[in-house]
């Protein structure tokens, strides 16, 4: 199967490049108190690129900083450590024009479409409001024909341009939000956990779209979700992440076919697949225990508590990112014995 | 066939709100047997939950209504029994496993407390008897520590650990049936594996009927053994799960079928979208609801309502033209 975005991913570019990223959120105990107990350690020593045109796919149970990386790559949040570029300019310390360029090549779109639109602007003024902010059009008749020509694109009537986000389903909202992000022209776009609250029916239509826009437009997406069946679908690259750290990540396909790290195969074993006769054939390994607190991670090997292969050398020391070859990384000091696993 | 554990006979239910009546629940039917566990899908606002609470008389009247039908249970219409009679079935005979644990558990009370309650109430036992009871129970479910784990409260356990307690709970006064509404919905995929598996042992080892609400596919493919799929209210379409998706009879559930991304498919595999919205129910589209998003619809759909016929191997179907659907996906 081609598809048009595929050309763009095989010269890899990179657009974001992320490096040795690490985020702790520091903790309290007592509301008016405020003893500091553990820091939260959300991200630890993280490093990938997303390449021009590519959907990178970041997958991992909540908890785990998937939406913690997203945030500081659209300078949400200031990472603790470690950097972040963005077509060769480095964001920590992004200012001025720079910063308000990167505003509008930088777009997201979120989860639940209903807290993330304003309840008490139509969606003229909603899908119009960047174009307002970045200074882009000031004239309102001509924004609201740039809005209907967004709305248009992202399968929106345009009667609904004078109507409020509660006169509308949730898979509208969801596409007016996709509306809002593209409207500046981006190149890339954070869809964290875009799909997550829409019903079976409504996720494949919104799937399409982002699709659709991304090999119309060659836009770049970090896609971040849980629902693994969602990202095999739209990912060319997936990364997997496990308390904070990126435990394995490869070509969707390769990751898919052939997970290395046995959290992600333990993962990939526990999402069943709407199929009785695939499903009586699958070897099912359901991992014991659940994950550990992020204030206090496991030394060594933080998956080692819950891992089928861990002996003694896991339990210290943090495991080298091995790179198996075309890309295929996995983070696991038993990557002799994985093949046999 | 053995005879049923539970059978919903021609249920109706509805809610009077300011828009106006919304029809939750209209003519539904099905029966669980023992061991069996029924799952039933469909889309948030088709009515699987209704039907659930309808089940126990859980439904708040007003706004809610049942205005027909019945639920035989052990020989008797839980919908027509008083609100002392039913109280005996519910926790006792019956019991139910909600989506959010948090919601659910009572934050100021310990687990130990919400666990014995309901066997002290029902089953008569002793404070002591029912906490010996109550360790057992969580040491059936995989919770280790008990003992200590009995004197914490509900927020000192994560999302997992909670549903493993609801899930003890269900069974601590040992029910013929328990309803479990989206039980794993609010989980990671690790951990709702560990507790469908839980689940699915318990029913087969204890022959205790389950009734699973979810809307995921892909956990009705792994553990239900029938499914019924609802639409706006309805049951569409009802079979065993093997059949259901080998060959599915209704469009609706054939378009759910081809809308779900798999793991197991690469990526640019086609999805077809169902096309549209679901219906506003309280302004159903006349004749079959399904019918304005429905690719093998013809103008008669729009005005017979299609009942619910029962084909070969208990498969049974709401559609005027499903051996229509049936013959292209052969081709």
């Amino acid at each position: 199967m081609t598809e048009p975005s595929q050309s763009n991913t095989t010269d890899s570019i990179a657009l974001i490049e992320v490096n040795n990223l690490k985020k702790t959120f520091p903790g309290t105990r007592g509301v008016f108190s405020r003893t500091r107990t553990g820091d939260v350690k959300a991200v630890q020593n993280v490093s990938f690129d997303v390449n021009k045109g590519e959907t990178l796919g970041l997958v991992g149970e909540s908890g785990c900083g998937k939406s913690t990386i997203g945030r500081c790559i659209l300078k949400l949040e200031e990472p603790t450590d470690g950097t972040v570029d963005f077509d060769g300019k480095r964001l920590n310390t992004i200012n001025g024009m720079d910063l308000r360029n990167y505003r509008r090549r930088a777009q997201a779109v979120f989860q639940d479409p209903f807290s993330s639109l304003n309840p008490r602007m139509t969606v003229e003024q909603i899908v119009g409001e960047p174009l307002l902010v970045h200074g882009l059009e000031k004239d309102t008749k001509e924004r609201r024909v740039s809005a209907s020509k967004i709305l248009d694109l992202c399968g929106l009537p345009r009667r609904i341009l004078d109507s409020y986000p509660h006169e509308m389903s949730g898979g509208q909202r969801q596409r007016t939000g996709i509306a809002r992000a593209l409207i500046l022209n981006p190149d890339f776009i954070l869809c964290d956990e875009a799909v997550s609250a829409l019903d079976v029916s409504i996720q494949a239509q919104i799937i399409k779209l982002l699709e659709d826009l991304r090999n119309e437009f060659g836009l770049t997406y970090l896609f971040i979700a849980h629902d693994l069946s969602v990202v095999r679908h739209i990912s060319h690259r997936v990364a997997v992440m496990y308390l904070g750290r990126i435990v394995e990540l490869a070509e969707a396909n390769e990751l898919f076919e052939n997970p290395k790290h046995p959290y992600t195969q333990a993962l990939l074993s526990a999402v069943p697949i709407p199929d009785p006769a695939v499903e009586r054939t699958r070897r099912l390994e359901i991992i014991e225990g659940e994950i550990p607190s992020p204030v206090n991670p496991p030394s060594g090997c933080v998956f080692h508590p819950r891992c089928p292969l861990a002996d003694d050398t896991c339990r210290v020391g943090v495991p080298d990112t091995i790179d198996l070859g075309t890309g295929h990384l996995v983070a696991c000091k038993k990557v002799d014995q994985l093949e046999l696993h | 066939m053995e005879q049923a554990l539970l059978t919903v006979n021609d249920l109706s239910v509805e809610f009077s709100t300011p828009m106006g009546i919304v029809k939750a629940v209209t003519h539904v039917s099905w029966s669980l047997h023992r061991g069996e566990i029924l799952a039933i899908v469909g889309e948030s606002g088709s009515g699987k939950s209704v039907t659930a609470l309808s089940i126990l008389q859980l439904i708040a009247t007003p706004p809610g209504r049942i205005v027909s039908g019945d639920v035989l249970f052990d020989g008797q219409n839980l919908l027509a029994l008083s609100e002392d009679s039913i109280r005996t079935i519910r926790g006792r005979k019956i019991s139910m496993v909600f989506q959010e644990p948090m919601t659910s558990l009572n934050p100021v009370l310990s687990i130990g407390r919400q666990m014995t309650e309901q066997m002290k109430l029902h089953l008569g036992l002793t404070t002591q008897k029912a906490k010996q009871r109550a360790v057992d129970l969580m040491k059936r479910v995989g919770i280790s520590e008990p003992e200590d784990r009995l004197r914490q409260y509900p927020h000192h356990f994560s999302g997992g650990m909670r549903q493993r307690v609801m899930i003890a709970m269900a069974l601590s006064c040992d029910p013929e049936i328990i309803i479990a509404d989206e039980p794993t919905t609010a989980l990671d995929v690790t951990i709702q594996a560990q507790i469908l598996q839980l689940m699915q042992g318990l029913c087969r080892e204890m022959n205790v009927g389950l009734i699973l609400i979810t809307h995921n596919l892909g956990v009705v493919a792994r553990y239900a053994d029938r499914v019924s799929v609802m639409y706006a209210g309805r049951i569409v379409e009802t079979a065993d799960a093997n059949l259901i998706y080998e060959q599915p009879r209704h469009p609706y559930t054939y378009g759910l079928l081809q809308s779900v991304p798999r793991l197991d498919s690469p990526r640019g595999s086609t999805l077809t979208p169902i096309p549209g919205n679901p219906p506003d129910l309280v302004d159903l589209p006349s004749g079959c609801a399904f019918h304005p998003r429905c690719h093998i619809g013809q103008s008669n759909c729009q005005t017979t309502v299609p009942e619910l016929i029962s084909s070969e191997q208990a498969h049974s179907v709401a559609c005027l033209y499903s051996n229509q659907l049936l013959a292209e996906n052969t081709i």
